[in-house]
């Protein structure tokens, strides 16, 4: 995702939800929702993590976000 | 006598059921042979399915010709990739559903126009009989184009590489793990590397820079199978309405159903299957290969058609855990603390993208805090069979390099290994090189549970012996799940869950149901329900069973209580909050008179409003990560290269033992296949890339004879993100055993061990190279 931030590792973003960080992620780096959402934009791509303040949200974009949250978007890991 | 207590329980808080070790519901069915098992399915006028496949690791499939097998008297049907719908394996189709690339998966379970490992499908048949369906197998005329292989990592990653699928992407992402194939308009130059990315934090150079000693190291695995007892097994039946039902070995019913709607393209709601008892799985039966095969070909035939593996075909044909090549430095102060580190993890994926190199990355670090830290994966296709998960997946290699790196820097600053640890371990709040900061952990506790164990100070009496410690990490995995508790009138209770019993569940959902019920366990009766009969459940992986279908079971015993409650309180004419519930026992909150037990009560449920069944449906948070620190005594013949295992330890935090015999027993049972992989258990590959070792003669597993008892500490630092703490075990103790092992054996001949297995050969050839 950093070759859609330009390298940023790390982005300031307003939103009240995991939805309203990645639309407003869309408007200043177009591109990014894409690699996050399916094609509706309903839900995250299979395989992809949103992590808010070190613990992995089952909610997905649903999920809410307080001020200053941290927000991490890893791979999903399965196991054995 | 051991002067320390075996298997010791470090507990942190006290419950009623969970804690206590109670005899296993299932347990009498199991060992008196009366579990019914994938191979047991047996339904009138079913026929026996055998699946023909490829000899060739690599090869053009010209032209399959099956008239003469389908002429054979017997023969109901002959099936090829024809009779299952093409699906797209475009890196766009991954938003389909799954995790996977289904167009790959459809490629693996039914080669469709290249056959990319020996062993791969390309036919099956459906026949009276298994003889009659072998027999049509040796009648069926394939035309093949052979093709050179590509059969390891580093051939498969030249730029002049045959390629095993022409059109494969090189993605940059680990989120897209499963791979996919070019749009068509991408002309760009094919390539076996299907998947290459980075992580990185704080400065590297600077690291370095900062450190006063650097070790560096390349380390080798090669692919090891799971070697479940169970080999394969599904039956496929199709109804007169059209439905589907399939009787599977599987660790996720669901997911069974998933995949063959999408396999077979049909709407997921006509597909029920039923979960068989599972001879075990650790990890690989998440995938399908034989389900949706044995319901094309009982389509075709009009009957039901059981499908089951050899052990052969299991080899061949199911999925190992990736070899990998691993390139490893750190840097450390001479006080021991880490400044650096930089790993390059080259994962071998097999025949179609998706080698868990991205968990490789994620663990390999976890366990410690490194302020400046890069890696890089790598996942490579080539012409062996499709990896699939093992235990932990990516994180025994990966610790393997890792573990026995930091052995190295210790000796090279003359420190103990486990005060290394600790001056170095990752704790709640250390952020990881993937970003996120640690919830609560209990690393640092695990090890110190260790440096405490009497084993740890132990003398080691003797020449040529010497102890090898090391540490391993996994986040653990969550995911929906259901139950429902159905009340019966004589106070017993049916928890009727979601979760395969792969290692106990049963009694370790039935334990958290009857905590909060406050009635005995063996008053909870659980069974393991078919896609029909409950809500939908994710896999029996991830170490995430316990955790997540324990909060089901939880969630639905509190809504039985609440019931329970409100029948009290209209049967008192009072309002339900004078209620109390505690211990399995309603009472008035002011007048002791009122009281009432739970099997009291269920015996009036009809009469006071109707039957009372809790359920729930959860996809609940906060699986919490875990650490496992084993602690291992070696003795090396320096003649023969044999090793022994002299005394093993393994140190793990669990969160809560719900059934403390069992978590000991994942931890046992899990350190013994690490011990397998470190010093046993590898794929022989020819020249031509075929497996040669497709036997438990030749593919050796340890057993009882080779092993000390494997002693345990049960560490309990609770999770809080779970009512009673629970944090997933099975993973962790698959990890630290490679390092311990090939630590202490490094340490015993003086020479270090960089690759797995450490046959005897291997360690006579570090002997005599140190000699030299």
């Amino acid at each position: 995702m950093q070759v859609i931030t330009g390298g940023h590792k790390t982005v300031r973003v307003a939103g009240g939800s995991v939805r309203q960080i990645i639309n407003n992620l869309e408007a200043d780096y177009p591109g990014i929702r894409e690699r996050l959402c399916d094609e509706n934009g309903i839900d995250l791509l299979p395989g992809i993590a949103v992590i808010i303040d070190g613990e992995t949200s089952q909610l997905g974009l649903l999920e809410r976000v307080e001020e200053n949250s941290e927000v991490h978007f890893l791979p999903a890991l399965g196991g054995g | 006598m051991p002067d320390y207590q075996p298997n010791a329980v470090l507990s942190n808080q006290e419950f009623n059921v969970v804690g206590t070790s109670p005899i296993r519901h299932d347990g009498m069915d199991k060992v008196t042979g009366r579990a019914q098992y994938g191979i047991d399915t047996d339904l009138p006028g079913m026929l026996f399915g055998k699946i023909l496949r490829s000899p060739h690791p690599h090869a053009r499939i010209k032209k399959i010709d099956a008239s003469k097998a389908e002429a054979l008297n017997g023969v109901y049907a002959v099936v090829t990739a024809a009779d299952l719908p093409e699906v797209s394996r475009r890196v766009v189709d991954l938003a389909e559903g799954a995790i996977h690339n289904l167009g790959f998966l459809s490629n693996n379970v039914m080669a469709r126009d290249k056959v990319l490992y020996k062993g791969h499908a390309l036919a099956a048949v459906a026949a009276t009989s298994p003889h009659v369906a072998e027999e049509a197998l040796s009648l069926i005329n394939v035309e093949y184009e052979v093709l050179q292989p590509v059969v390891t990592a580093e051939e498969a990653m030249k730029d002049d590489a045959p390629l095993l699928h022409e059109r494969l992407a090189t993605l940059s992402n680990p989120l897209l793990r499963p791979g996919g194939l070019k749009d068509d308009d991408d002309t760009s130059k094919g390539s076996n590397i299907s998947n290459h990315f980075e992580f990185s934090a704080g400065d590297i150079s600077k690291g370095f820079k900062q450190a006063d000693v650097i070790v560096e190291k390349e380390t080798r695995t090669s692919p090891v199978h799971q070697g479940y007892i169970e080999p394969h097994a599904a039956t496929a039946m199709w109804q007169a309405d059209g439905s589907l039902t399939i009787w599977s070995s599987t660790q996720g019913h669901f997911s069974v159903r998933e995949q063959s709607s999408r396999l077979l393209g049909i709407p997921l709601s006509t597909i029920k299957v039923i979960p068989m008892e599972i001879g075990g799985g650790f990890g690989a039966k998440g995938i399908v290969y034989l389900e949706p095969v044995a319901a094309a070909l009982a389509r075709k035939a009009g009957r039901a058609v059981k499908l089951t593996m050899t052990r052969g075909e299991v080899f061949e044909a199911t999925g190992p855990a990736s070899g990998t090549y691993i390139k490893v430095k750190l840097g450390a102060t001479k006080e021991g603390e880490l400044t650096a580190a930089e790993a390059h993890l080259v994962y071998e994926a097999g025949a179609f993208p998706g080698a868990p190199v991205t968990p490789g990355c994620m663990c390999m670090y976890a366990p410690y805090e490194i302020p400046n830290a890069y890696l890089e994966g790598y996942d490579v296709v080539l012409n062996r069979p499709k990896s699939a998960a093992y235990r932990a997946p990516g994180s025994p290699q990966s610790a393997f390099a890792m573990e026995t790196a930091i052995d190295d820097l210790c000796e090279k600053l003359g420190m103990d290994p486990l005060e290394f640890r600790l001056l170095n371990s990752a704790k709640e709040g250390t952020r990881r090189i993937t970003g996120p900061l640690f919830p609560k952990v209990g690393f640092v506790e695990t090890l110190q549970a260790a440096k405490e164990h009497p084993h740890y100070s132990a003398p080691l009496d003797g020449p040529n012996r010497a102890r090898g410690v090391a540490s391993g990490f996994w986040p653990n995995n969550t995911g929906p799940a259901s139950a429902s508790a159905i009340v019966n009138s004589d106070g017993t209770v049916n928890l009727v869950e979601g979760s395969v019993d792969l290692s106990g569940t049963r009694v370790t959902l039935a334990q958290q149901l009857a905590e909060v019920l406050g009635i005995p366990v063996e008053d909870v009766r659980p069974t393991v329900a078919d896609t029909d009969s409950v809500g939908f459940t994710s896999n029996s992986g991830g170490s995430g069973a316990t955790f997540k279908s324990g909060w089901a079971a939880y969630e639905a015993g509190m809504d039985v209580r609440q019931q329970m409650v409100e029948r009290a309180a209209k049967i008192w004419e009072i309002a339900p909050e004078n209620v109390e519930y505690e211990n399995g026992v309603l009472q008035h909150k002011s007048d002791n008179e009122l009281k009432m037990t739970f099997k009291q009560l269920a015996a009036r449920q009809n009469a006071t409003g109707g039957p009372i069944t809790g359920s729930a449906g959860v996809n609940p948070g906060g699986a919490g990560p875990c650490i496992g620190t084993h602690i291992v005594d070696v003795e090396v013949d320096p003649d023969t290269g044999k090793i022994t295992v002299l005394r093993y330890t393994a140190v793990q935090d669990v969160g809560k033992a719900v059934h403390p015999d069992y978590a000991a027993g994942q931890i046992q049972g899990g350190a013994v296949q690490g011990i397998g992989w470190a010093l046993n258990e590898e794929y022989f590959f020819n020249d031509q890339g075929n497996m040669v070792n497709s036997t438990f003669l030749d593919y050796r597993m340890p057993v009882s004879l080779d092993l000390p008892m494997i002693d345990t500490v049960i560490v309990e630092i609770a999770n809080p993100a779970h009512p009673y703490g629970v944090r997933g075990i099975g993973e962790v103790p698959i990890v630290p055993p490679l390092p311990a092992l090939a630590n202490a054996v490094s340490r015993a001949i003086g020479a270090r061990m960089e690759q797995l297995p450490i046959t005897p050969g291997r360690v006579l050839d570090a002997i005599w190279g140190a000699k030299k």
